[in-house]
C-alpha cells in the first residue's frame, strides 16, 4: 500500500521540483526525572509538506521558536526527522543523506561570526568544501577557485589571506555565501541571513542573492522573521506558527490578500512609514505558547482575534482550505458559512 | 463642514500647537551642544561622537537613527555619563533641566541616574541580574531613589497595624474581665474570635515590603496581569517580551523626565515588538515622559517619534520632525538609508545601495565623512566639514548641498573605475 502511495506522490510532482517535503515531523525528546527518561516531546515541526522549485525563492516566515530553522536543519539531516519524507529530485534523502547531496544542498546560517572558524584564513575556509567535497588537492587550484568565488560576491583579492575578525558583518556574510556556492549547489538554505545586519548592508546582501540566484539558477529556501525582506526577494511564502503552516501562497496572495488571522496580525505588526496602516493595527495579546504543551485544537486560538466568528477552534485541528490554486490556509470555517 | 475638512482643521491646530511647543524654550528639557566623545585606544583615537548637538523638549519623543557603529549608543551613554574608559567626553555641554551634567560630581550624578533620567537597554536578559528575583530588582529602584516616599507609606501601614493591635489588646482585656461570667461554649467562641482577629493583623511591614508593593503596581502598569507571580520569578523564567516589560517598569518607576531607550525591541519578535511599542506610546502619554529612542529601524522611528535625528559616523547629518523627514528626506545618506528598506513599491527592482562601507572612526574621511560614498558629491566635500545649519523651519542638515556658501561648488565627477571599486567591499 505504502509503496504505491509513494510512487503516485512522486509522479504527481512537477518536473522542476528540487526538494519535496511530505508530512515532515521533527520532535525533540525531553529527558528528565531520575533516570533521564523520556518525559515528553517538543513538537518543533509538526506535519509539514511543501515543494521547492528550481530557481525560486520560498520564504519560511514565523516568530522565534516556531520551527522554521528546524525545517532547514532537518532537510540537511543535521537533525533526524521523526517521521515523514524528504526528496531531492527523485531520491529520498531523509534516511540516506550522502555526500553527493551535501554538495547539492548548502546552508547559510544566521550568525556569520559563529559559522567562520576564527583561526582559519578565508582561503582555507572557502577552500574546505572544495577539498572535502570536490576532491581538489592542489593549493594553487584551490586559491584560483576561491578567488573566483570571492569575486562573485564582489570581494577583493587581498581578502584571501585574512582572518574572519578582520571583516565587518556584511563581509563575513558574503564569505559564508561564497563558501556555500563553492560546490555549485542547486539549493541553498538561508537561515536569517540578514537579521544581524544593518539595513544598508542588508540591501547589498539581498541584491547579491538575487543576482546569484539568476546567475546559477539556484533554489533558495529563505528562512526569516522579517516580512519585508521576504516580500522583496521571495516568490512564494509559507507562514508558520508553532510547528505548523498556517498560510501558504505566492507573495501577492499572502501580502495583498492575507486570510489567516495570524498572517493578518503579523503583517499589520510591522512598523511602517504609512500612518493609515498604523491606525488599523491588530495587536495580538499574549505570547507564543509552549510547544511542549500546545493548546488544544488550533494552536493559535488563545490569541486569535477572529475566534468568535469560527466553529470549533479549540476542539478540532484546523483544516486545509484552498482559496485559490496557489493560496491555502489552515483554519476553521466561519460560523455563518461565509466564504474566505 | 465635511468630516475631512474637520479633520484637516484639527490636524492644522495640532501642528501649530506642536510648533509653538517646540519653539518655546521653557519646554526645553535636554540640550546637547557640540558633544565630543573619543575613545583613546592603542590603535588611535576613535572619534565615536564628533560634535553632536540636539535638543529634547518636554513630552517629546526624539528618534536617533543610524547604522551600527555610528555613535548613537555612545551619545546616550554620554548623557548619563556612563562612557567607560578608555572613552572620555572631551568637549561640549549637556544641560538637563538647566543643570550642566558634565560638572556634577559622581555622587550627584547617581541621584539623577535611574531617577530623572533612566535607560532601557537592548538585551533585557543582560541588563537584569540573573540571581536576583525580578521583583527585588524593580523594588531596588524605589529603595534607592524614593526612600522618603516609601517611609511615608510605611508610616501609614504601621499606623493601621497599630490600630489593629490596639483593638486586639482591648478584645483580650474584655475576655479576661468577663471570663468568670461566661459559659464554656461562649468562652470557646470568644477564643475563636480572638484567633481570627490575630490572623487579620499583617506582619509588621518593613521598607522592602512597601517597595515590593510599589513594584507590583508598576508591573501591573506595564501590562503584566499576574504581577504577584512575576515578582517572584527569576529573569530566566520570563520570556523576552516579559523581560523588556520589566525593564520598562524599572525605567518608569520613578516617573523620570527623560527615558533613553536603546534599541528596546531589537531582540523581540514582530508581534511582541508591536505590543511593546504600543505600551511605550501609552506610557509616554500617561507619565509625561520624554523619550530618546535609539534604533536602527526607521519604521519604529516613524511610528513613535515626533522628531528624528539621523546619525552617520559620529555626526548628526539631518535633524527634523518625523513628518518632514520621511516625506522628503534631503541628505543623500538619509535618502540612501530609506531607499535600502525593502518595500512593496520596490519589489522586482534592485534596492538602492549606499556604495562602500561605514568608514573607520580612527581615520575618518576628511571634510564630510560621507563623501566617499555620496552620489551627489561636490568638489568641496572632501575639503571642508559641512556646517550644521537650519535650512528650514526646525529643519537642520549638515550637507554642502544646502549650504548657501558652498552650494555653487561644482559637482564632483566620479570616474568609472572609482565607482566600480567602491561597489566592492
Amino acid at each position: 500500500m505504502t509503496v504505491i502511495n509513494e510512487k503516485t506522490k512522486i509522479s504527481e510532482r512537477k518536473k522542476d521540483v528540487v526538494i519535496t517535503v511530505r508530512n515532515l515531523k521533527t520532535y525533540y525528546t525531553i529527558l528528565g526525572g531520575l533516570f533521564q527518561r523520556k518525559i515528553g516531546y517538543v513538537k518543533a515541526v509538526d506535519d509539514v509538506s511543501f515543494d521547492l522549485y528550481r530557481g525560486e525563492t520560498l520564504g519560511l516566515v514565523g516568530e522565534s521558536g516556531c520551527g522554521k530553522t528546524t525545517i532547514g536543519n532537518t532537510i540537511l539531516n543535521l537533525v533526524p526527522a521523526t517521521s515523514g519524507e524528504i526528496y531531492f529530485e527523485d531520491d529520498r534523502i531523509d534516511n540516506n543523506f550522502t555526500q553527493d547531496f551535501r554538495k547539492k544542498i548548502q546552508m547559510v546560517f544566521q550568525d556569520p561570526d559563529s559559522s567562520l572558524n576564527p583561526r582559519w584564513k578565508i582561503v582555507n575556509i572557502i577552500g574546505e568544501p572544495l577539498r572535502i567535497l570536490e576532491g581538489m588537492k592542489k593549493r594553487r587550484e584551490i586559491r584560483k577557485r576561491v578567488l573566483e568565488l570571492l569575486e562573485t560576491v564582489s570581494m577583493k583579492v587581498e581578502h584571501l589571506d585574512r582572518y574572519p575578525h578582520e571583516f565587518s558583518g556584511g563581509q563575513k556574510q558574503r564569505i559564508v555565501i561564497a563558501r556555500a556556492l563553492a560546490c555549485n549547489p542547486e539549493v541553498i538554505i538561508l537561515d536569517e541571513p540578514t537579521s544581524a545586519l544593518d539595513v544598508s548592508v542588508q540591501a547589498q546582501i539581498l541584491n547579491l542573492l538575487k543576482d546569484l540566484q539568476i546567475q546559477f539558477n539556484l533554489a533558495l529556501l529563505f528562512i526569516t522573521h522579517d516580512l519585508s525582506v521576504i516580500q522583496h526577494i521571495g516568490n512564494r511564502i509559507e507562514v508558520m506558527y508553532l510547528g505548523k503552516f498556517v498560510e501558504e501562497g505566492t507573495i501577492d496572495d499572502v501580502f495583498y490578500h492575507p486570510t489567516h488571522p495570524y498572517t493578518k496580525a503579523l503583517l499589520s505588526a510591522r512598523p511602517t512609514f504609512d500612518p493609515t496602516t498604523r491606525s488599523n493595527r491588530i495587536i495580538l495579546e499574549g505570547e507564543v505558547p509552549s510547544a511542549i504543551n500546545p493548546p488544544s485544537g488550533c494552536y493559535f486560538h488563545p490569541r486569535c482575534p477572529e475566534m468568535e466568528d469560527r466553529i470549533g477552534c479549540n476542539i478540532e485541528e484546523p483544516k486545509k482550505i484552498s482559496i485559490s490554486e496557489t493560496h491555502h490556509i489552515w483554519c476553521q470555517p466561519f460560523k455563518n458559512g461565509k466564504k474566505f | 463642514m465635511t468630516l475631512t475638512e474637520k479633520k484637516e482643521i484639527i490636524e492644522e491646530n495640532r501642528k501649530n500647537q506642536m510648533k509653538s511647543a517646540i519653539k518655546e524654550d521653557s519646554n526645553l528639557l535636554l540640550q546637547v551642544k557640540n558633544l565630543k566623545t573619543y575613545f583613546y585606544t592603542e590603535e588611535g583615537i576613535v572619534k565615536a561622537v564628533d560634535g553632536v548637538s540636539f535638543n529634547i523638549y518636554k513630552n517629546e519623543v526624539l528618534g536617533l537613527v543610524g547604522e551600527t557603529g555610528c555613535g548613537k549608543s555612545v551619545t546616550a551613554l554620554s548623557i548619563l555619563r556612563l562612557v567607560r574608559s578608555p572613552g572620555r567626553i572631551i568637549e561640549g555641554s549637556i544641560e538637563f533641566n538647566n543643570i550642566n551634567m558634565l560638572e556634577l560630581s559622581e555622587e550627584e550624578m547617581r541621584s539623577h541616574r535611574g531617577n530623572d533620567i533612566t535607560m532601557i537597554f537592548q538585551d533585557p536578559l543582560n541588563s537584569l541580574n540573573p540571581v536576583i528575583l525580578a521583583g527585588d530588582q524593580v523594588a531596588e529602584v524605589f529603595l534607592l531613589h524614593q526612600e522618603e516616599e516609601l517611609n511615608k507609606i510605611l508610616d501609614v501601614h504601621l499606623l493601621e497595624r497599630d490600630k489593629l493591635v490596639q483593638e486586639l489588646k482591648e478584645l483580650k482585656k474584655e475576655f479576661k474581665e468577663n471570663k468568670e461570667q461566661l459559659s464554656e461554649t461562649e468562652k470557646e467562641e470568644f477564643k475563636v474570635k480572638i484567633k481570627d482577629f490575630k490572623k487579620k493583623i499583617p506582619k509588621a511591614p518593613n521598607l522592602k515590603d512597601v517597595a515590593l508593593e510599589k513594584a507590583e503596581q508598576i508591573i501591573k502598569e506595564v501590562g503584566i496581569a499576574d504581577a504577584k507571580q512575576i515578582l517572584k520569578r527569576y529573569p530566566h523564567e520570563l520570556s523576552g517580551g516579559m523581560r523588556q516589560r520589566i525593564m520598562i517598569a524599572m525605567g518608569l518607576s520613578c516617573t523620570p523626565l527623560l527615558l533613553i531607550a536603546d534599541e528596546p525591541t531589537t531582540a523581540l519578535d514582530v508581534t511582541i515588538q508591536a505590543q511593546i511599542l504600543d505600551l511605550m506610546k501609552n506610557l509616554q502619554k500617561k507619565f509625561d515622559t520624554s523619550i530618546l529612542m535609539i534604533t536602527h529601524d526607521l519604521g519604529i522611528i516613524a511610528e513613535l517619534s515626533d522628531r528624528v535625528a539621523v546619525m552617520y559616523s559620529g555626526n548628526i547629518v539631518e535633524y527634523a520632525t518625523a513628518e518632514d523627514l520621511f516625506k522628503n528626506p534631503r541628505h543623500p545618506y538619509t535618502q540612501g538609508l530609506i531607499g535600502a528598506i525593502p518595500s512593496v513599491e520596490k519589489k522586482d527592482k534592485k534596492l538602492t545601495v549606499i556604495r562602500g562601507m561605514v568608514p573607520n572612526l580612527i581615520y575618518p574621511p576628511s571634510g564630510c565623512r560621507f563623501h566617499p560614498r555620496c552620489t551627489e558629491r561636490l568638489e568641496i566635500c572632501d575639503k571642508i566639514k559641512p556646517r550644521f545649519l537650519e535650512i528650514d523651519d526646525r529643519y537642520f542638515i549638515a550637507c554642502h548641498l544646502f549650504d548657501p556658501e558652498y552650494k555653487e561648488s561644482p559637482k564632483y565627477q566620479w570616474d568609472e573605475t572609482e565607482i566600480k571599486e567602491s561597489y566592492k567591499v
